[in-house]
């Protein structure tokens, strides 16, 4: 039996600091992926919300504040939360049914209005938990992490900080020209190397904002897509939602350590190597299959982690493919075509719909000013907090 | 004045300060922090009894950064005006990798991946104290320092 389903249709509201309520963008990035897939509301019979832990009880319950939003119409609802890979989880409770047979056409949506700076932690004395006791005890923010992975790249495979520019200096091109990009304006290495040092090595312009915005996507089974006149529909071929094994050894937000692996060794691939390993696997391909790539570039250095972490290059060699211009549009795989986290910011619970957004229009040639030629087969990823992470695999 | 430690339990203080963790008398999987909980997370473990183990004081560099701007709330800045300070993970014998601001007077300038770091106690803000990380200078470079 295929584990395929097919995707409808896609849509978005830019990303940007709007100061509007995250239902408002959400509403909008469902509309538009209804109509792109040319399916009324009405006939959806599951909404799953990816849930915004910034915006009170209704984003708690995001599916049912969607659903209400958009006119109760009798639909199943669900509301997921996996941090970063919030986005691929509600996608794949939505394929679970689908496949299942518990439903026909599914709409995921996911929105979020953010705050400026820092992403803090919430308020209260909270000491049993890491994310606020990072804060509380070492001053550790998000950049900082961040800084610790790229100074690996620096001292471990002789990164340096133009590397990292110059993949803000790609993904700041691709981004020119998509509509739903927050930044659009060509950046140079001097721009880069020029902006703050927030966390050494990695400047301001290495690190990804916090944006509002909303992805939406609807599902269907590949039988009611045929009902709908589509022969050869973009399908959701994989969404890996895996969790670590243990002992996870590489250190990660919001932790202030690792497992110890003196009892237990360490496992054969680290957590993001095995999100893509798993996804691989449940779509029966391999790296050398894919065309493009949509990874979440929280910092610069980030991006080329992804890279070798999604097995299109060997480790230490994604500097020679970026520096190649492999990884750009019309290079051998390129990665961030939609401009990336670097041109949008983070939204969180929209992001990873937003990535499945972007392939789905590149792998039905659709992504004008910015399209792969000739790609038929796409994977995201993304990593968030407390062993959440996602790849999903699009194919057509 | 005697400083008290920010968060009780987690290291010993004194000429020779250590990071304090929990080993499972199951599995002897060490843990940092201490567990609050009583459960071993060995997947292939389900012992419930630990006991308090002082960790290596000396480690290698795995990673290392900087704060070059005030981190937000709940961080208590020591100085008025905010004063930079360095960060490292150092990974211990025990097999896992510890956080830790680095020792006051050094910078990334100062570390390296790979180089050896020790536990030191010091002052995190006003009379609490806080573990962090300081470089060994290697026999040889001190006259570089």
């Amino acid at each position: 039996m295929s584990h395929d389903v097919a995707v409808l249709g896609v849509g978005m509201h830019p990303w940007g600091k709007w100061g509007k309520n995250f239902v408002t963008y959400g509403v909008h990035a469902a509309r538009a992926a209804l109509a792109d897939a040319g399916v009324a509301w009405t006939d959806v019979d599951l909404v799953v919300g990816g849930e915004t832990v910034r915006n009170g009880y209704g984003g708690y319950v995001a599916g049912a504040t969607f659903a209400q939003a958009l006119g109760w119409n009798g639909a199943r609802v669900a509301t997921s939360y996996a941090a970063c890979a919030t986005g691929a989880q509600a996608l794949d409770t939505a394929r679970a049914r689908i496949l299942a047979g518990l439903c026909e056409v599914a709409l995921v949506v996911g929105a979020d209005t953010t705050p400026k700076g820092f992403l803090a932690p919430n308020a209260g004395e909270r000491w049993d938990d890491p994310d606020w006791l990072r804060f509380r005890l070492l001053g550790m923010t998000n950049p900082a992490y961040f800084a610790l992975y790229a100074r690996r790249r620096m001292d471990l495979y002789g990164a340096t900080q133009e590397d990292f520019a110059q993949v803000k200096v790609k993904n700041a091109r691709h981004g020119l020209e998509n509509p739903y990009a927050r930044y659009r304006k060509a950046v140079s290495v001097e721009d880069v190397m020029s902006s703050a040092v927030v966390s050494d090595p990695l400047h301001l312009l290495d690190i990804c904002a916090t944006s509002d915005g909303a992805a939406a996507v609807v599902l269907a089974s590949t039988e009611y897509a045929k009902r709908l006149g589509l022969a050869s529909p973009v399908r959701v071929s994989a969404v890996s939602t895996v969790t670590p094994t243990f002992p996870n050894t590489v250190m990660d937000m919001p932790n202030l350590s690792t497992d110890s692996s003196a009892a237990v060794g360490e496992p054969e691939h680290t957590f993001k190597e095995s999100i893509a390993r798993a996804a691989y696997e449940e779509a029966g391909i391999e790296p050398a299959d894919v065309g493009v790539a949509e990874v979440y570039d929280l910092s610069t250095a980030l991006e080329l982690d992804w890279i070798e972490d999604l097995g299109l290059s060997g480790r230490g060699e994604a500097e020679q493919l970026l520096r190649a211009g492999e990884t750009t549009i019309g290079g051998r795989i390129p990665v961030n075509p939609s401009g990336g986290l670097a041109c949008f910011g983070e939204a969180v619970p929209a992001q990873a719909l937003a990535q499945v957004c972007e392939l789905t229009w590149q792998l039905r040639g659709q992504a004008t000013g910015r399209q792969v030629e000739g790609a038929t087969v796409g994977i995201t990823a993304n990593q968030g907090l407390f062993g959440h992470g996602s790849s999903v695999i699009l194919s057509v | 004045m005697t400083a008290t430690p920010a968060i009780e339990g987690w290291f010993t203080t004194g000429p020779e300060p250590a990071l304090v963790g929990s080993r499972c008398t199951t599995c002897t999987t060490v843990y940092f922090p201490p567990l609050a909980g009583g459960f071993c997370r060995n997947p292939a473990c389900d012992g419930e009894d630990f006991e308090s183990t002082e960790l290596s004081r000396r480690g290698r560099i795995w990673s290392y950064t900087d704060a070059q701007y005030q981190p937000p709330a709940p961080y208590v800045p020591a100085s008025d005006p905010y004063e930079p300070f360095a960060l490292a993970a150092v990974e211990l014998p025990e097999g896992l990798t510890v956080l830790g601001q680095v020792a006051q007077g050094y910078g990334v300038a100062d570390l390296r991946v790979g180089a050896e770091a020790e536990l030191v106690v010091e002052i995190l803000h006003d009379d609490l104290s806080i573990w962090r990380w300081k470089p060994v200078v290697e026999l040889g470079q001190e006259a570089d320092q």
